[in-house]
């Protein structure tokens, strides 16, 4: 493996010297990050993953919220909403807050588990370079944390009008947002690249 | 850190974009592609058409504005009276009931930030094209922020589904998604893509043209 590497925002190229425990290397012209020690990164974030893909399957199956007003309650959880959404003809809306806050997260999470699981048992398994690349490409549009923010904005807002239950499906999403964005964080994508450039062999 | 003062560009090799590998791709004919060996990517020098694409849909995201902001986000109806929404008079709502945090976060996320990306896009996309030598760490630093903060757009769009979605109680009160929600929805994302066409190698690029 070279250690010479290009500023993906200015090209400028860089000779990266061996980093210590937990040192960066950032762009001497532009200031950007270049590439971080992050030890034991695939184990981490092996492991939250699996924190996350149990998270998640949490947050989906109970209620998210209850309103009560009155003696009358509405439970809610996320697909409900989706699907309320959808039923007013909100199609386009309904789409894109089902993927970013749906489909996308768990894609992104059972990916890097099909990804890191057979290089962690330093095996091989079909496609993990497209679906590693996919999983890349797909992060800046999981939106769990912005559906988050969204989430405590209408509590505020509807604080007036009923009084608002948190049900068990909130905290595992509040911590499922936590996992999921150290999934990433913890994990050095150039070990991950370096493992499946291995693996595959010929190139 | 040993600096080389040389861009992949000058050495003629090629940075994949999705997992960094420097390469050095051979030639190839028109209509021809390389691929990454390594992720197999396409790889590009700098991403394709970035100022053409970029604009375009910085152009489309202007246009949806008008109809996001001005059109209602939600209609509340309670015990027959009926009520519309905008993001600004939500803000303004928010305002007269005292609760200035949640204003401030709504303000920012729905007014300020959108209209932000678009100005500093057309201000990055203006220093190419004219090739402008102002302060080229400064406008990266500029981009990377705008990049990063975009998705906190989506914040409005996630507020009218949870409202939606819990206030069904029928007799008592509903809301409804307003046609303002889908065209905000749709300015977030067009700038999203924007925000990722434009390659800020570009900047750096005409720094080096004029020092030769």
């Amino acid at each position: 493996m070279s250690d010479l590497m290009a500023c993906h925002e200015c090209d400028l190229l860089t000779q990266i010297p061996p980093l210590p425990k937990h040192g960066s290397a950032y762009c001497q012209r532009c200031g950007s990050l270049l590439l971080s020690s992050k030890p034991n990164s695939i184990e981490r974030s092996l492991a939250l993953a699996l924190a996350s893909l149990f998270l998640y399957l949490v947050a989906i199956s109970c209620p998210f919220l209850a309103m009560q007003t009155g003696g009358f309650e509405q439970q809610s959880n996320l697909i409900t909403g989706v699907w309320l959404l959808y039923k007013q003809k909100m199609e386009g809306m309904a789409t894109v807050v089902f993927l970013t806050c749906v489909l996308f997260p768990l894609l992104q999470i059972l990916g890097l588990l099909y990804v890191l699981l057979p290089i962690y048992l330093k095996r091989r398994a079909r496609y993990s370079v497209q679906i590693f690349r996919f999983v890349q490409q797909l992060q800046p549009w999981c939106m769990m944390e912005v559906f988050m923010l969204g989430i405590l904005v209408s509590l505020v807002k509807l604080a007036k009008l009923a009084q608002i239950i948190p049900g068990p499906s909130l905290w595992a999403f509040a911590v499922l947002i936590v996992t999921s964005a150290a999934q990433l964080t913890v994990l050095d994508t150039h070990d991950v690249w370096d493992a499946l450039g291995d693996s595959d062999g010929n190139h | 850190m040993a600096t080389t003062e040389l861009t992949a560009r000058h050495m003629g090799m090629v940075s994949c974009h999705t997992c960094h590998l420097l390469c050095t791709p051979p030639d190839i004919q028109e209509r021809q592609l390389a691929c990454c060996p390594r992720c197999g990517s396409t790889l590009h020098g700098r991403k394709p058409n970035s100022l053409a694409r970029c604009l375009a849909l910085v152009i489309a995201a202007s246009v949806l504005m008008f109809p996001a902001q001005m059109l209602p986000i939600t209609i509340t109806s309670a015990l027959g009276h009926t009520q519309s929404d905008t993001i600004l008079s939500g803000v303004i709502y928010f305002i007269h009931s005292g609760m200035w945090p949640i204003a401030l976060v709504i303000f920012i996320a729905s007014v300020f930030v959108p209209f932000c990306k678009i100005l500093i896009l057309i201000l990055l996309m203006l220093s190419v094209q004219f090739r402008w030598r102002w302060n080229p760490r400064d406008r990266t630093r500029l981009y990377r922020i705008t990049e990063l903060v975009g998705r906190w757009s989506m914040v409005d769009v996630y507020v009218v589904t949870i409202l939606v979605a819990l206030v069904k109680l029928g007799a008592v009160a509903s809301i409804d998604a307003g046609p303002g929600a889908a065209f905000f929805a749709a300015v977030v994302i067009l700038t999203m893509y924007a925000a990722e066409y434009f390659d800020p190698r570009l900047i750096w690029d005409v720094m080096e043209e004029t020092d030769e």
